[in-house]
């Protein structure tokens, strides 16, 4: 009687386990293996690590996986210091009970996130375009045109500029995600404090921003799991080659050209495969920080 | 009563299309091309001629985006779901495929004696032994100008390079018009139209490009990085914010009447006669000085191949016969004026600045890309690596004797005859 029972589990979960590893967990071992091999002469052999000792070591290849890397990090900075705290404040004043139009600014704010990166990559550059965008023309008009340069074609501000676009597109959900957990504090809590005398900026400070510590955990984790897997934005605004000189290079774009090739660069599916299982190593290892060092640490309150 | 009709229409019309294909057995031949611009052209003009001599053959062309092209039909030709005929890259991409058994061999078709070896050398194994695609057409490189503001300026058509910088000061101090129009955001302008179009000149054409593959020659001589110092004057002459320019600013830039001068591929031609309303001539990259041999990049571009694992390789080899053709490259050359015919036999074409590009083959010595043939095989890719560096050099971020240096030692480090 009690085997019987348990074999109606195993087929209620068979569809969910079966297409789960058919379409994830079956390309991510096949990634894991691909690394391993090489291909010479038309046949594929083994050659363990060999690959990821070429990535790190080999000057033509670590220069530009630190490059990458490195753009990565500055990337995921950027969404840190600029989408967060914005996307925390924009949710704050949306939660005020005294404003207008609530969900008119909800909707219009949240709207950039459901376009296709095709669209935002593409209306930026035309917005920023030294020629015929409309950005240098609305600088001139306040007398700042000349705090005005080709920001995407300068290597010292290109990478800033798609950080800051991405964070435009997508500042709508930490705001959604905060949103959320401001509405959920119960009422009462900050009556209670109000009697305690804590009101207005130090009632933010000390009663609703630990309460929403553990959505800001889960909003940082997000963006570090999206920033390091992005490539649409990059691609679209820039190409493949990530210009200029490689300064918009980030991983998602350096995996492309390599495993796909690009041009006259064929396509090489195991070295590929070494900096997609290198893009998996260092997520696994940003998400297990987070969960191990953070997570456990973070107070979590029952109402 | 309506529907009705329409019903029977619909039934009639299905029962005489299957009738129709049961009863000559047709065979249908697909062909996989990044040629999207070209589609009306092929539907058109190029498949009707073909089908009205080969009753029995149809053929339909399935182009996809040149970006995702050699990615898209690797996946095809693993995934056994590729048509007949492959639009063949030329050089690397095609002799790969063929490496690994995708293409078929095709030295034994008729129809490769209309070609010389040059034009067949793109779509050939190293030793020249086996041809595995039939080549179509090559692109030219040079510079389009505005006829209108030449005239108005009184500029006379640049044939040295002096002359050139002199005209682009005259352009520059009248202000009317951007002296040149091309950005470095989409790089590839600036390597493809600017350091392989005017290079040729000083490495003197296929002299310079063998000798660097045999290694007799290496990217630090004068030869490769006088190129590079020319490029850096340019950027004197580029739109403001032309570091953010991308290459349709760049093409409407010109067509719209802003800029004077356009470094050029001939495939510009067609779309430039739809959107200018300026007349415009051409004229070969400048030489150094007057009376100097010139050189120009006649680049092979564009062929087509037979997937190797085609059920309608009989009929797909009697389209590629007629491809070899005369009658085929006359077709294509005045369907697409800019794609010049490969063809030995000479094609008359009636568009006049498709034939001023071509007149410089009467002139000047032809030859290709330099990073095509061979030098792209390795990491770091030279090709991408020749981007990288003409937009450095334009933008004075890199200095040429760096980046030939640079260039030098990335091709060194994989490519035995450089060592």
């Amino acid at each position: 009687m009690a085997t019987r029972s348990r074999i109606h589990i195993a087929v209620f979960l068979a569809p969910a386990v079966l297409v789960y590893t058919a379409i994830m967990i079956m390309p991510l071992f096949n990634t894991l293996r691909l690394a391993l091999y090489e291909t010479t002469e038309q046949t594929r052999h083994f050659v363990g690590l060999q690959n990821f000792r070429t990535l790190l070591g080999d000057p033509n290849w670590s220069g530009a996986f630190w490059n990458a890397l490195g753009n990565n990090f500055w990337f995921f900075a950027i969404h840190m210091a600029v989408q967060n705290p914005i996307g925390i404040a924009l949710a704050a004043l949306l939660s005020h009970p005294r404003l207008r139009f609530a969900a008119f600014y909800r909707t219009a704010i949240f709207v950039p996130t459901i376009l296709s990166f095709v669209i935002v990559g593409f209306t930026w550059k035309l917005i920023l375009s030294p020629i015929w965008g409309i950005a240098p023309g609305m600088l001139d008009a306040v007398g700042l045109k000349a705090l005005f340069a080709p920001w995407l074609g300068k290597e010292a501000y290109a990478l800033t500029t798609l950080a800051l676009i991405s964070v435009w597109q997508f500042v709508g959900i930490p705001m959604m995600l905060i949103y959320a957990a401001l509405l959920s504090i119960p009422e009462e809590i900050l009556e209670a404090g109000e009697i305690d005398g804590i009101t207005g900026w130090s009632a933010f400070w000390k009663i609703k921003l630990p309460l929403i510590l553990p959505a800001i955990g889960i909003i940082s984790i997000l963006t570090f799991v999206g920033n390091f897997n992005a490539f649409d934005l990059i691609y679209a605004a820039q190409g493949a080659l990530a210009g200029p000189d490689y300064s918009t290079d980030i991983l998602g774009t350096f995996l492309y050209r390599t495993f796909f090739g690009f041009q006259l660069q064929l396509g090489d599916p195991h070295m590929g495969s070494a900096i997609a299982s290198a893009m998996f190593a260092i997520i696994l290892i940003g998400v297990c920080i987070y969960l191990f060092a953070i997570q456990t640490r973070l107070r979590r309150y029952q109402f | 009563m309506h529907t009705k009709r329409l019903k029977s229409l619909l039934l009639a019309s299905t029962v005489i299309a299957s009738a129709g294909a049961a009863g000559a057995q047709d065979v249908t031949l697909t062909i996989e091309s990044w040629r999207n611009d070209d589609l009306t052209i092929w539907q058109d003009s190029i498949i009707p001629a073909f089908e009205a001599g080969h009753p029995g053959i149809k053929v339909q062309f399935t182009p996809s985006a040149p970006a995702e092209y050699n990615a898209a039909l690797n996946s095809k030709l693993d995934a056994g779901s590729a048509g007949d005929l492959i639009t063949c890259r030329p050089f690397d991409a095609s002799l790969a495929l063929y490496d690994g058994g995708k293409l078929a061999d095709l030295s034994d078709l008729a129809a490769m004696a209309n070609f010389s070896d040059v034009a067949k050398s793109a779509w050939q194994t190293d030793d020249g032994a086996h041809t595995f695609c039939v080549p179509m057409a090559s692109v030219i490189h040079g510079f389009i100008y505005n006829k209108d503001a030449f005239a108005e300026l009184g500029i006379e058509v640049p044939t040295t390079e002096d002359e050139f910088f002199e005209a682009l000061d005259k352009i520059k101090e009248d202000g009317t018009y951007i002296p040149m129009a091309m950005g470095t955001n989409d790089q590839w302008e600036a390597a493809t139209m600017g350091y392989n179009n005017i290079g040729p000149n000083y490495w003197k054409g296929e002299e310079g490009r063998l000798a660097l593959i045999k290694g007799e020659q290496t990217l630090t001589d004068e030869a490769w990085v006088a190129p590079y110092r020319q490029l850096a004057k340019w950027k004197d002459y580029l739109g403001d914010g032309f570091e953010a320019q991308t290459y349709p600013d760049s093409q409407n830039l010109f067509t719209l009447g802003r800029a004077a001068i356009y470094p050029a591929g001939s495939w510009e031609i067609s779309g430039f006669n739809a959107q200018a309303d300026f007349e415009m001539g051409a004229f070969n990259p400048p030489v150094a000085n007057a009376g100097d041999e010139c050189y120009i990049s006649d680049h092979t571009d564009i062929a087509i191949g037979l997937n190797a694992a085609s059920p309608n390789a009989d009929a797909a080899k009697q389209f590629l016969e007629w491809v070899g053709s005369a009658e085929f490259a006359s077709l294509y050359a005045n369907a697409l004026p800019g794609f010049f015919s490969l063809n030995s036999a000479p094609v008359e074409m009636a568009d006049p600045l498709a034939q001023e590009f071509v007149s410089w083959r009467g002139k000047c010595h032809s030859t290709i890309r330099s990073t095509y043939q061979i030098l792209s095989r390795g990491t770091p890719n030279l090709e991408n690596e020749t981007w990288n560096a003409s937009v450095n050099v334009i933008k004075g971020t890199e200095t040429p004797e760096d980046a030939g240096k640079r260039l030098q030692d990335g091709l060194a480090s994989w490519y035995a005859p450089q060592q």
